[in-house]
């Protein structure tokens, strides 16, 4: 797959079509994935590298990307373009400066679960079959993928592209997904254990904002949270509260615009579940409002910018469960 | 730092009974910023004001709180007594400590308390007030009046009058509505018709009124001064313009049982029509549930005798879209339906009718010729019952709450028209009250018991029934303390008056409030009795509440003269609380657009300079502020906060939810 | 939640009302002398879209106990879709409140007009029972907030 890339990135910056190409690259350790701009064939061959951990989604650089001059390419997996999709549904990306390929993914590896499994001096990882092979300074070590998968691969939503000029590989269909198990788990706890669950993962939140940097519909010019007219700007947390606003005013304002791409969730370095409540947010509009994917349709009207004279009243919340 | 004027009004006792008015204007006096704290007796009045001028100049105060009544009072006066003084009218800002405070709480402490509370939210707001300047928008010169009963003939003509455009649009084939049907008018007895009819022709040959009969208001879009009416013409099958109106059609049209709306469905009329002699436009209409060849091709007879080639079966429904300064809606009323009241025997015998059925059996058009007689049988009635507040007052649910005001004038009108006319008849008047609030009205009534000797009795009719052709009805007399049992030739129910069906979709096409009778809600009940809280819709007639003819007259002229006050000026200032989008923060991603109910909100790429010396091209908002009405659906539409709503900003309202939860 | 019986608990209660309905259905309800307690505060607002779920949560920050929004009937709002966005909003909000283990009873929406005063008093008097019942609002406050 990444000699292929890497081909078709070549060909299309040898004649023109291109005149950079987004994609990956190792960075310290090699399964410390990091987007990256490259803008030669010579660069392309020393570091560009795709393999099961490059589970980044760039379809948020190319709000600033497709704002240079030429166009970029960009390679995108089916859940980066859902929010490439919204992104160009909300105006924020120009489209003609950026050639699309389409690419598969059978799931990400996350370094973590291979980490617990007590492998160390990490180098390279391969696919064979149903299996990883991790390279590392040991030698290798062969263990099932599904093992060692991203959660949110598990619970794959779509393996079909919304969005592309090309494709490499082969297209996926949109599949049956478990990945509401968890919201209803919970919702189907006390609201007191719901305290308690949300106290103890919230109360881990450092206030990074790696979460609204990487999130693909946080792409304000400003974000509330730095703008200190806003009034709830703030940098760290000082009270459980905090910790409380910060992640529901997040949430609220990408809901109904969230693809659920769970890079949000990735990124935590406190392993908080935040795509928890943004599922959430998506649940209830399916069930409240008809079933709606952000990133589908770039002419939908969003749930939350659309009514209908008969929705349900507020007062529903207080009729459903618990 | 603002130098802010806190100015506590007693509101005479209403405020001070209950709230202690110099604890609060000190309590206020300390709060940050607020540089002078007073109480007085009225505010609103002119020593008041001038207090607060006085005050304004003395101080060098920038902005102001006024503790008093509701904004919805006199948020208005104080402005224009800031503005008075020198100061911006929106440097003012109004604690509702009367309607939300004294006169709910009954504990002083409490209330007092509470009133300090929002003398603090006011003042945390006025903080962070701007001075804001309204802005301006062009007026159309042309009205739209909804319905063409007398109170739509009257504001039409009046606005006409004053040289302006006016368009009816009338969803009955002619116009004249209610007042068409009725027979002579209390309290002086003259004939409707004599009276309306000159008027409908009056409004048929003004220059400057054009009418849309059979036809309705399909949609309304946009704002005082300019409004965007759609109007569905609805397809008459008959060529407006080329009908003269001879009427020979309706003499040979075979379809002859067609239930005839204007006399009530007493009698019938034929598939193609004019619903009366004097129609404007006299123009025929065939009525597509009827006709022959409009069903299934088979007739055409109407089409064959028309010398003038009127006749048009492929006529299609036709929709007109015009502009709009103002809109006045005067779409009258029905009776109410009787199903709730079978105790009255109303859908079992013929001869029990109701008030408007028995105005078109006394008229000299109606179904009998003017000459009483009984539709069951054709005979002349010798004994009649009249029943009022069918419907009306009613607090059971099956009628309506309110008065229906108008049944008392005309039930003695009847008796006694019926008393005049055939002195062998006993009229019986069967009333909860006799109300005759009006000029001339109690003389009226007093007439119609003294010298045409109508029998009034107090008490309700419990029970009519037909038995041998004859109405059995069982009634008390409450005075006498006596069961009464009267065989009765004829029952006439004073039935209740509703508003009109369309009235509701109506309000909600304009977004004009109403009750929860379905009546219109005034913009105030005492003060602004004939406009509507929306800008630039006006209410004319019963569409607002029950009113007789003159009644009406008087408020659909007020109507217009409040229309003619708009449509003579060439700008609107505009309400100036309205949406502003910060480019700087703006992201253009269109959400506030979808929300925006006025269409106020446009794009535009616009070059912005980054941090690194370089340009960037980015989509931003922008909002026209003569259209947006300053809802604010777009300021929380907003993910990054770029919009936000002057007057009522993000950073105000944040400071008053922080002053009341300190 | 624990209650403090001992000393009488007086909620604070913020109320969003917008201008062309629901305030003045408060007002309506002062002009009939309907009583309802003076722990509501109402904050005047053009529409009930114009309350950001943000007010909300800072109303919750700074103390209050209860937070109610009040617009027209839908259908009846003035600005035609104003409370319709503002019913799908706050069913959001509300249900992601829940969805963190707040008190669903702590937020709630009534649609009140302009000739509803005796409701406004009947909604609030209701509200603030509720409340008072529920008790001190702990699960969504900023002790740096909380009166000494």
């Amino acid at each position: 797959m990444q000699e292929a890339m890497i081909k078709r990135a070549k060909e299309l910056l040898a004649d023109g079509t291109v005149n950079r190409v987004m994609g990956w690259q190792a960075g310290e350790f090699a399964y410390d994935i990091t987007p990256t701009v490259f803008s030669s064939a010579d660069e392309l061959d020393k570091s560009f590298v795709y393999n099961d951990f490059c589970s980044a989604n760039v379809s948020k650089y190319m709000i600033n990307e497709s704002r240079k001059d030429g166009k970029i390419l960009c390679f995108l997996k089916p859940c980066d373009s859902y929010s490439f999709n919204q992104l160009l549904a909300e105006h924020r990306i120009w489209r003609d400066h950026v050639y699309i390929i389409g690419i598969p993914s059978y799931g990400k590896v996350d370094v973590n679960k291979v980490r617990a499994k007590g492998v160390t001096g990490i180098t390279g990882i391969r696919t064979e079959g149903a299996n990883v092979v991790v390279e590392t300074i040991y030698g290798p070590e062969t263990m099932v993928k599904m093992d060692v998968m991203e959660d949110r691969c598990l619970c794959c939503k779509s393996k079909k592209h919304m969005v592309y000029d090309e494709l490499i590989g082969e297209e996926g269909d949109v599949m049956e997904s478990s990945r509401f198990d968890m919201v209803e788990k919970l919702e189907n706890m006390t609201p007191e254990e719901r305290y308690e669950f949300w106290r103890g993962e919230l109360s881990k939140c450092i206030r990074c904002n790696a979460c609204r940097n990487v999130c693909p519909a946080c792409t304000c010019e400003n974000c509330v949270f730095d703008n200190p007219n806003s009034g709830i700007a703030n940098k760290a947390p000082s009270s459980d509260f905090e910790e409380n606003m910060f992640h529901i005013i997040r949430a609220f304002h990408v809901a109904g615009r969230c693809t659920d791409c769970g890079e949000c969730s990735r990124v935590c370095p406190q392993n908080i579940p935040l795509h928890l409540l943004n599922r959430k947010f998506i649940k209830d509009i399916n069930e409240l409002y008809g079933t709606y994917q952000a990133g589908e349709d770039v002419n939908a009207r969003g749930p939350l910018t659309n009514y209908t004279v008969d929705d349900c009243e507020p007062s529903i919340v207080h009729h459903r469960r618990g | 730092m603002q130098r802010i004027g806190v100015f506590v009004c007693w509101c005479g006792s209403n405020i001070a009974a209950t709230v202690d008015v110099q604890q609060v204007s000190d309590a206020l006096a300390k709060e940050p910023g607020v540089v002078y704290s007073t109480n007085y007796q009225y505010m609103c009045s002119q020593s008041g004001q001038q207090m607060i001028q006085d005050a304004i100049k003395e101080h060098h105060l920038t902005g102001i709180v006024i503790c008093s009544c509701s904004p919805r009072m006199h948020e208005t006066t104080f402005r224009k007594t800031a503005a008075a003084a020198g100061i911006n009218s929106y440097m003012v800002e109004i604690a509702n400590i009367r309607e939300q405070c004294s006169w709910i709480h009954k504990n002083k402490e409490e209330a007092t308390e509470k009133a300090i509370i929002l003398g603090r939210a006011a003042i945390a707001k006025v903080h962070l007030n701007a001075p804001l300047t309204a802005g301006e928008s062009p007026v159309v010169k042309r009205a739209l009046v909804i319905g063409g009963g007398i109170a739509g003939i009257q504001t039409a003509l009046d606005i006409a009058d004053a040289g302006f455009e006016v368009d009816i649009v009338e969803k009955k084939p002619t116009i004249g509505g209610k007042m068409a049907q009725i027979d002579k008018t209390f309290p002086t007895l003259d004939c409707a018709a004599c009276i309306l009819t000159p008027k409908m022709v009056d409004v048929a040959q003004n220059e400057k009124i054009h009418i849309y009969s059979y036809s309705e208001v399909e949609s309304v879009k946009g704002f005082v001064g300019n409004f965007t009416a759609t109007i569905k013409k609805k397809a008459r099958y008959v060529k407006e313009d080329i009908c003269t109106g001879c009427g020979l059609c309706t003499e040979k049209c075979p379809m002859k049982k067609v239930p005839n709306e204007f006399n009530q469905m007493l009698d019938n009329r034929t598939a193609i029509y004019i619903p009366f002699a004097q129609a404007v436009p006299k123009v025929a209409t065939i009525d597509p549930n009827a006709c022959m060849m409009l069903k299934n091709g088979k007739c055409g007879v109407c089409s064959k005798v028309c010398t003038a080639g009127a006749i048009d079966y492929t006529q299609k429904d036709e929709f007109i879209e015009q502009q709009y300064g103002a809109i006045v809606v005067a779409t009258g009323f029905n009776t109410i339906k009787l199903d709730n009241f079978d105790e009255f025997a109303y859908s079992q015998s013929p001869d029990v009718v109701t008030s408007l059925e028995f105005e078109r059996l006394m008229n000299a058009a109606g179904p009998t010729g003017g000459t009483l007689l009984r539709p069951s049988d054709h005979t002349h009635p010798h004994t009649l019952v009249f029943v009022q507040c069918v419907g009306s007052r009613d607090v059971s649910g099956c009628g309506k709450p309110y008065c229906s005001k108008i049944c008392c004038m005309y039930t003695a009108k009847h008796a006694m028209l019926c008393r005049e006319k055939y002195p062998d008849t006993e009229v019986y008047v069967f009333y909860i009250d006799v109300r005759t609030p009006g000029k001339n009205f109690d003389e009226f009534y007093r007439r119609a018991v003294e010298e045409y000797g109508v029998h009034y009795i107090k008490g309700m009719v419990g029970k009519v029934a037909p038995k041998n052709g004859k109405l059995m009805v069982q009634a008390s007399d409450l005075l006498a303390n006596d069961q009464l049992m009267i065989e009765a030739d004829m029952v006439v129910l004073a039935t209740a008056i509703e508003p009109d069906e369309s009235a509701r979709s109506i309000a909600t096409m304009l977004t004009a409030s109403m009750d929860t009778n379905d009546f219109f809600t005034e913009a105030h009940p005492k003060l602004r009795p004939v406009e509507s809280p929306t800008a630039g819709i006006f209410l004319s007639g019963v569409c607002q509440g029950p009113k007789d003819i003159p009644e009406t007259v008087s408020q659909a002229s007020a109507a217009a003269s409040k229309v003619i006050g708009l449509l003579v000026k060439d700008k609107l200032t505009c309400n100036p609380c309205v949406a502003e989008s910060n480019e700087m923060m703006c992201n253009g991603c269109s959400a506030c657009e979808k929300v925006c109910p006025y269409g106020a909100i446009t794009y535009s790429d616009k070059e912005f300079r980054t941090p690194y010396r370089t340009t960037i091209m980015r989509r931003v908002a922008s909002v026209n502020p003569a259209v947006c009405q300053g809802c604010g659906a777009c300021t929380v539409a907003c993910p990054s906060g770029a919009m936000d709503l002057k007057g009522f900003s993000t950073r105000q309202i944040m400071a008053e939810v922080d002053a009341i939860c300190k | 939640m624990q209650v403090d019986e001992t000393k009488e608990f007086k909620p604070t209660i913020v109320a969003f009302c917008c201008n062309w309905c629901s305030y003045a259905g408060a007002d309506l309800s002062g002009t009939n002398r309907l009583n309802y307690p003076a722990n509501v505060k109402i904050i005047r607002v053009p529409c009930s879209c114009r309350v950001n779920p943000m007010f909300i949560l800072r109303a919750f920050q700074r103390g209050a106990d209860g937070v109610i929004m009040c617009g027209c009937h839908p259908g009846d709002c003035h600005y035609t879709s104003g409370n319709y966005y503002a019913r799908r909003r706050m069913t959001l909000l509300f249900s992601m409140l829940d969805f963190l283990g707040i008190e669903k009873e702590r937020t709630r929406v009534e649609w009140v007009s302009a000739a509803e005063g005796a409701k406004f008093a009947a909604t609030m008097n209701d509200f603030v029972a509720t409340i008072t019942k529920l008790g001190e609002n702990r699960r969504l406050e900023d002790i740096r907030c909380k009166k000494q």
